[in-house]
């Protein structure tokens, strides 16, 4: 039975957002749940994706509105439609969240993660990590003799590639902030 | 905060403060060090009740039948550590079911906190899957505030339980008071009128319709009496067959014209086959659970379905639908109505009538025929009996957990909402004789009766107690088979006839455990005897507990099992060999 003719965006709700009910396509979602800076809001959040089953790729969070005490979570999640529909609707209705955004559907977005990498190693091996470093527009925030730490921003898809570059270079350790994203325009 | 402001006080008074300024006035509780001062302040005052029981998990039942009785939210009073911990079976029950519940926990004071102290638990974390929301309030002037929250976010929305954590320290604090009218809730306020192009849609439908069933559930109770009225007229209206969830029974009236009778894996035939042949499925206030719809795959294949809820999350979770309505049921019926009244009031009436035909043909199967006996007491008899014999009065009903439950829902009818209470969604044994207890301090003149199953009944017997304190004259009705009944129909459906720790042994005897409690026992095994002993039962001034000796071994039919679909129910003995694969066996 196929699906009425509801045109996208008569509610403000999710639910009217169908799009092919039966796709059983993975797709990755960004999104950027607004919530009450309050102790345990992070765990309510974290503890609705594993106490249901929905994945978790990356998670930021931190306070952007210090009078207000308002976090935004950036959350970047895989499933089908239909999960992250739940998903959405799941977080909506959650007491301290505010605002539930999909990047990923909402028009083009950018994201950007940051990265550290320790890079160990000497001679052609060290030259070549300098040089790719150089490529990827990643600085150099620490050195010794024998190792550099990188700094680096950009999609993770970037990070990943830099990453497996380094790994036959040393890498030692990577620390990685999770995405931050924001819509594009005004 | 200076001790000279006048309206400073502490927080255990703002407390007792708050509850009153919300209209509380009765609260199930157990004291404990962690929230002494909360008790002394309800020590010095008169207007709120409370109710001690005998377990914690009784108490949050207590208020579970209390609020489904009356619409209003249920008060809890528990200390920390072992007092909250009881309580999370409760919660988990309210939270499935949607039952308004607010719940005040003790906790140690907030420099303990963290340092594994007498009775210390981290609440707040144990409680937060199971709870609609929850706060840990470290500061007396925040206090007030956080419990008129509370109620507001309890019984707004989709109504849930919550729980407030209130350190010893912070009760002992003074501060200043903060009124019910001066917070902000303006952040939590989910919507209730449904988009009325959508709803107009969902007109159109009705009008084309040949094959339209109404599928309703608890969310019809919980939005009101209103909505409970509303959903008749249209009912009534509109000449559709409406069937419900064991949740929302007493939403349309069993003596009704339009009654198929409940739905799912132990409702009716003509109900779970209008529900699967339907060309139009408008869901109201219900929300697909699996006991509903059986195999997904298979669940109603041939029909456009609309969905009202209130909470977006519920649609589309389990059923992809066609027409989804976010809003309360009460707004969105009214609108509804008042669109179709406007355009005409059409309905298909050739279609319509050619599928009252069809259902009245399923009606003749007569799926809640069972054999009779003249020795033993069946369970259903006894039910039936209950049910002529309690017919007109001011009767509440509340179950255990188990055959006798289904039996219930079958065999009793209810014309009004609020009047059936049973765990629905969690399945709580023990949940029913806590709950009558509820209601029947929220109803004292009411007859309030729970239909119990003798191991279920036995989760929680000691509730009898509170009965006897407070005066609650709850009958307990329990149909004795000396089994765990749906265990042991499971195990001779699906595991072989291995009945594997599914009896109740050294049971107690019942007439004198009622002796023992200081109320009334009466037992009664022969058929011939039964009305008597149930008129008994009515006419007795106090608490009773009849121990119904029922036959042992009769199943519950009809049956979905689990994994089929509607079309492929089991109707009696006969049809039970080998029926369910070991692919419904993983299902529960
Ligand atoms: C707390 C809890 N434990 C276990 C179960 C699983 N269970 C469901 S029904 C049932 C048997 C109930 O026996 P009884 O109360 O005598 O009712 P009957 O089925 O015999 O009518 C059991 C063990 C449950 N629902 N709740
Ligand atoms: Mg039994």
């Amino acid at each position: 039975m196929s699906a009425l003719n509801i045109t996208k965006g008569s509610s403000s709700h999710s639910a009217y957002d169908l799009r092919d009910p039966y796709a059983e396509v993975i797709e990755s979602h960004t999104l950027a749940v607004l919530v009450d800076n309050e102790s345990g809001v992070l765990a309510r959040v974290i503890g609705l994706f594993s106490g249901r089953g929905y994945n978790i790729d990356s998670l930021t969070v931190a306070e952007v509105d210090h009078t207000g005490h308002r976090s935004r979570i950036t959350i970047v999640t895989r499933g089908t439609p239909q999960v992250i529909e739940q998903i959405k609707a799941q977080l909506g209705r959650l007491v301290p969240v505010h605002a539930v955004n999909d990047l990923t559907v909402e028009g083009p977005a950018v994201q950007r993660e940051l990265a550290l990498l320790k890079v160990a190693g000497k001679g052609d091996a060290r030259i070549e990590a300098l040089r790719l470093a150089e490529i990827f527009r990643a600085n150099v925030v620490d050195s010794t003799l024998e190792s550099f730490v990188f700094e680096m921003t950009g999609t993770p898809e970037k990070i990943d590639a830099f990453a497996e570059l380094m790994r036959p270079l040393g890498l030692r350790e990577v620390a990685r902030t999770g995405v931050a994203a924001l819509s594009r325009g005004a | 905060m200076t001790q000279a402001n006048a309206s400073a006080m502490t927080g255990a008074k703002m407390i007792v403060k708050a509850l009153k300024d919300q209209g509380v006035e009765v609260v199930f509780g157990y004291p404990g060090g962690a929230v002494l001062p909360i008790y002394d302040e309800l020590f010095l005052q008169n207007d709120i009740r409370h109710i001690l029981v005998r377990h914690e998990q009784g108490a949050v039942h207590m208020a579970e039948g209390y609020a489904r009785s009356t619409g209003k939210p249920g008060v809890v009073l528990v200390t920390s550590g072992p007092g909250a911990t009881n309580a999370v079976t409760g919660l988990t029950d309210a939270l499935l079911d949607s039952i308004p519940l607010v719940v005040l926990s003790g906790q140690v004071p907030t420099f303990m906190i963290g340092t594994d102290g007498f009775q210390e638990a981290d609440t707040v974390g144990i409680t937060r899957p199971c709870t609609k929301m929850n706060w840990l309030v470290k500061d007396t002037a925040k206090l007030a505030e956080t419990i008129h929250t509370a109620f507001h976010v309890a019984t707004s929305g989709r109504p849930g339980p919550v729980l407030v954590d209130i350190p010893k320290d912070v009760q002992f604090a003074q501060a200043e008071y903060v009124a019910r009218e001066k917070i902000k809730t303006s952040h939590y306020q989910p919507r209730v009128k449904g988009d009325i192009e959508a709803i107009t849609k969902l007109v159109e439908l009705l009008e084309k319709a040949e094959r339209p069933v109404f599928y309703t559930g608890g969310g019809v109770i919980n939005s009101g009496t209103a909505a409970s009225q509303l959903l008749r007229e249209l009912v009534d209206a509109t000449g559709f067959p409406i069937t419900s969830t064991l949740m929302g029974l007493g939403a349309y009236p069993a003596s009704g014209r339009n009654w198929l009778g409940m739905l799912g894996m132990h409702g009716l035939y003509e109900a779970n086959l209008a529900m699967h042949g339907c060309d139009l499925m408008i869901n109201i206030g219900a929300r697909f659970d699996d006991r509903i719809t059986g195999r997904v795959a298979d669940f109603s294949p041939h029909s456009v379905k609309a969905h009202i809820d209130i909470d977006p999350s519920s649609i589309n979770k389990v059923i992809r639908v066609d027409l989804p309505i976010v809003g309360d049921v009460g707004h969105v019926l009214e609108d509804m109505l008042r669109i179709w009244k406007s355009r005409g009031r059409k309905v298909n009436k050739e279609g319509l009538a050619k599928w009252w035909a069809q259902i009245t043909e399923w009606k003749a199967v007569d799926c809640l025929d069972y054999k009779n006996s003249e020795k033993t007491i069946k369970p259903q008899y006894a039910l039936q009996r209950l049910e002529a014999l309690t017919k007109g009065m001011d009767r509440y009903i509340t179950t255990e957990v188990g055959q006798h439950q289904m039996w219930a829902a079958q065999f009793l009818g209810f014309d009004a909402p609020n009047r059936w209470m049973t765990s629905g969604g969690l399945g709580t044994m023990g949940y029913g004789l806590p709950a009558s207890i509820g209601v029947q301090v929220a109803h004292p003149e009411a007859l309030v009766i729970n239909v119990a199953g003798e191991a279920s009944w036995l989760m929680n017997m000691q509730e009898m107690g509170t009965a006897m304190q407070f005066r609650a004259p709850v009958k307990q009705f329990i149909l004795n088979n000396e089994r765990l009944g749906m265990v042991r129909q499971w195990q001779e459906l699906l595991h072989g006839e291995r009945y594997s720790h599914s009896w109740s042994e050294s049971l107690p005897d019942f007439v004198k455990l009622a002796e023992a409690f200081g109320c009334k026992g009466i037992k009664c095994s022969d058929p011939k005897d039964l009305d008597d002993a149930i008129m008994e039962m009515i006419r007795y001034d106090g608490p009773v507990i009849f121990d119904c000796l029922v036959e042992k071994h009769e199943n519950c039919f009809p049956m979905i099992p689990s994994g089929k679909p509607h079309n492929e129910m089991l109707l009696g003995e006969a049809e039970t060999q080998g029926v369910i694969k070991a692919g419904g066996a993983v299902l529960v």
